[in-house]
């Protein structure tokens, strides 16, 4: 009989408890991120550098080496790069990313030397067809670009060659493996 | 509403038309106002409430887009099932699987016959009313066994099954509920029970006597049982029986299992502020106007039924669904002896006073006031331990 009240009494009890519990957090702010409209920044603003979004291709820089075409794993990535018969400088003359094939690995930007291709923090590529996924960058054959002297004051290409190396500089930054292990003891004790 | 149109026929208005045509035409008027204007708004509005409610017992938002704060949600919802395909198994049978949802929607929708709205607004008043609606609710079981069954599905089967058991079980305790307040007013009528109570907190039957109040509790318990509400919604337990009785409805069918499912939910609310909380019951005196009257008396009826929806959508954001062993024995150990010892309970009460006793009313009122400051204390410690940041606006 005892058994039997303390089960009732139990019973109401951790209702009693579960009800509070539930009724403090009706009256808490939502911790839900409204997306996209109800933010002060767009998200992209609060990306890391290093997030992987779409593809960018910055044409001023691009030497027309084909590291990234080759280094591509699923070949989302085609450039054709004919020599002008003329000048016998190299042209670029398409340079197509597949944004649907891209599985954002990263290996393209890893291997440019200039930075000229690089993720974005764009990551709202929706669209109604397969073949608007399809980024062409070249819209009339542009030429390659070409190390030249004095291009590091030149106020037209000096910013965008620095763009270039900020993005390669996350990579090549090489790991100083005494401080790294310091770090690490460090974060460990 | 019969004097009502006693009156219409009376005054010539519909000319020279038999009675009873205009007592159809009339009745079918009404219903259709009922259902179009009433049950449907407000079963689309419950459900996008209860999903704000959760949202936020979850530190969510819940829908938001649809018209203002998402409140059209239930008519999106409602369109889109309108818009899909109704999809028939090949192996099920037919007739059965079609029939089955309409069932179970009348099922619910004839409880509004007798449900009032106010002094004045109610279809019919019946005399037998209560009994009325105990019976017209358990068509709603053969309607979920129905579409268990004729879905030829093993997780439908079991759902069908399991509501029957369960409505079965729980017509008893609910029953059993009902009778101490059959004793005291002696009647079965919905307005009859309502106007033996009062206005007042203290004239409500619910705090009569400790019996009533006990009896109060097994009927919620026993109605959040037979409209299968968590945490006693085996029948449709999604962790294993995919959607239960509905796993093969498609479109209109499901939406109208829907329909049935919130509706009976407002249902209940109903009966409880009939049976305990004195319905309609607003202080007189103040106005001469009958429409204002009607629509105050409407406003407190609404309000005191909603509270327990919102009470049902608070449990069910609360507490987890219960096994079946453990759903038989909450009805058959604890609720129908409690029905018993209720039912004495209260002859008992009314041999030893048999025109009532006040003050068990006020000690009861007063103990309920002081048991909502007690949980409200709860609540304000549970704030004060976390120290999360509040937020009291409903609107997001």
């Amino acid at each position: 009989m005892w058994q039997y009240l303390k089960h009732a009494r139990d019973a109401a009890a951790t209702i009693f408890e579960g009800m509070s519990v539930t009724m403090s957090h009706f009256v808490r702010k939502p911790y839900t991120i409204q997306y996209p409209d109800r933010l002060p920044v767009r998200v992209q603003d609060t990306l890391p550098l290093r997030y992987r979004g779409i593809l960018e291709v910055d044409l001023e820089i691009c030497t027309g080496c084909l590291a990234c075409e080759r280094a591509c794993p699923i070949d989302c990535i085609v450039i054709d790069a004919p020599k002008d018969k003329a000048t016998r400088a190299m042209l670029l003359s398409r340079f197509d990313i597949d944004i649907a094939k891209c599985m954002y690995c990263g290996l393209c930007s890893e291997v440019c030397p200039t930075g000229s291709i690089h993720h974005t923090t764009e990551f709202e590529g929706a669209d109604y067809s397969l073949e608007s996924m399809i980024r062409r960058f070249v819209k009339d054959p542009v030429l390659a670009y070409k190390a030249k002297k004095g291009e590091e004051t030149d106020p037209l290409i000096a910013p965008i060659l620095d763009r270039g190396m900020g993005f390669l500089a996350e990579f090549a930054e090489p790991v100083d493996l005494k401080k790294y292990k310091k770090e690490q003891e460090e974060a460990a004790g | 509403m019969q004097s009502f149109i006693d009156g219409l026929i009376a005054s010539g208005i519909v000319g020279g038309l038999p009675a009873e045509i205009v007592y159809a035409a009339l009745m079918f008027l009404f219903a259709s106002v009922v259902v179009f204007g009433f049950v449907l708004p407000l079963v689309t509005v419950t459900i996008w409430l209860e999903r704000r409610v959760w949202s936020r017992i979850q530190s969510r938002v819940g829908p938001n887009r649809v018209g203002p704060q998402g409140v059209l949600q239930g008519l999106a919802d409602g369109v889109k099932n309108l818009m899909k395909e109704d999809v028939v198994p090949d192996a099920a049978d037919r007739p059965l699987f079609l029939f089955a949802p309409y069932l179970l929607v009348w099922g619910f929708l004839a409880t509004f016959v007798v449900i009032p709205f106010s002094s004045a607004l109610v279809i019919a008043d019946l005399n037998v009313g209560i009994l009325y609606v105990v019976a017209i609710v358990a068509l709603s079981a053969v309607g979920v066994l129905m579409a268990g069954w004729a879905s030829n599905n093993k997780w439908s089967l079991l759902g069908g099954i399991r509501s029957a058991a369960q409505v079965v079980s729980y017509e008893i305790p609910a029953g059993l509920a009902l009778l101490p307040i059959v004793l005291l007013t002696g009647t079965l009528s919905t307005q009859g029970i309502i106007r033996a109570q009062g206005w007042a907190p203290w004239d409500w039957f619910i705090f009569y006597s400790p019996f009533t109040f006990l009896a109060a509790i097994a009927f919620y318990i026993s109605a959040l049982a037979e409209t299968n509400r968590t945490p006693f919604d085996i029948p449709e337990a999604e962790s294993e029986l995919v959607a239960g009785f509905a796993t093969e409805y498609s479109g209109f069918r499901f939406a109208l299992f829907f329909l049935a499912e919130w509706g009976s939910l407002y249902v209940t609310g109903a009966l409880m502020a009939i049976l305990f909380l004195g319905g309609w019951q607003i202080p007189t005196g103040w106005t001469e106007n009958a429409v204002l009257l009607n629509v105050a008396q409407f406003t407190v009826f609404f309000l005191k039924a909603y509270f327990w929806v919102f009470l049902a959508m608070w449990i069910r954001a609360t507490l987890p669904r219960i096994r079946v062993d453990q759903m038989m024995s909450l009805c058959w150990k604890y609720l129908v002896p409690l029905g018993f010892v209720n039912l004495v309970g209260v002859a008992v009460w009314m041999v030893i006073w048999p025109d009532g006793t006040r003050l068990p009313s006020f000690v009861m009122f007063a103990g309920a006031l002081a048991f909502s400051a007690l949980f409200l204390r709860r609540v304000v410690y549970h704030l004060q331990r976390a120290k999360p940041e509040l937020y009291f606006n409903p609107a997001v």
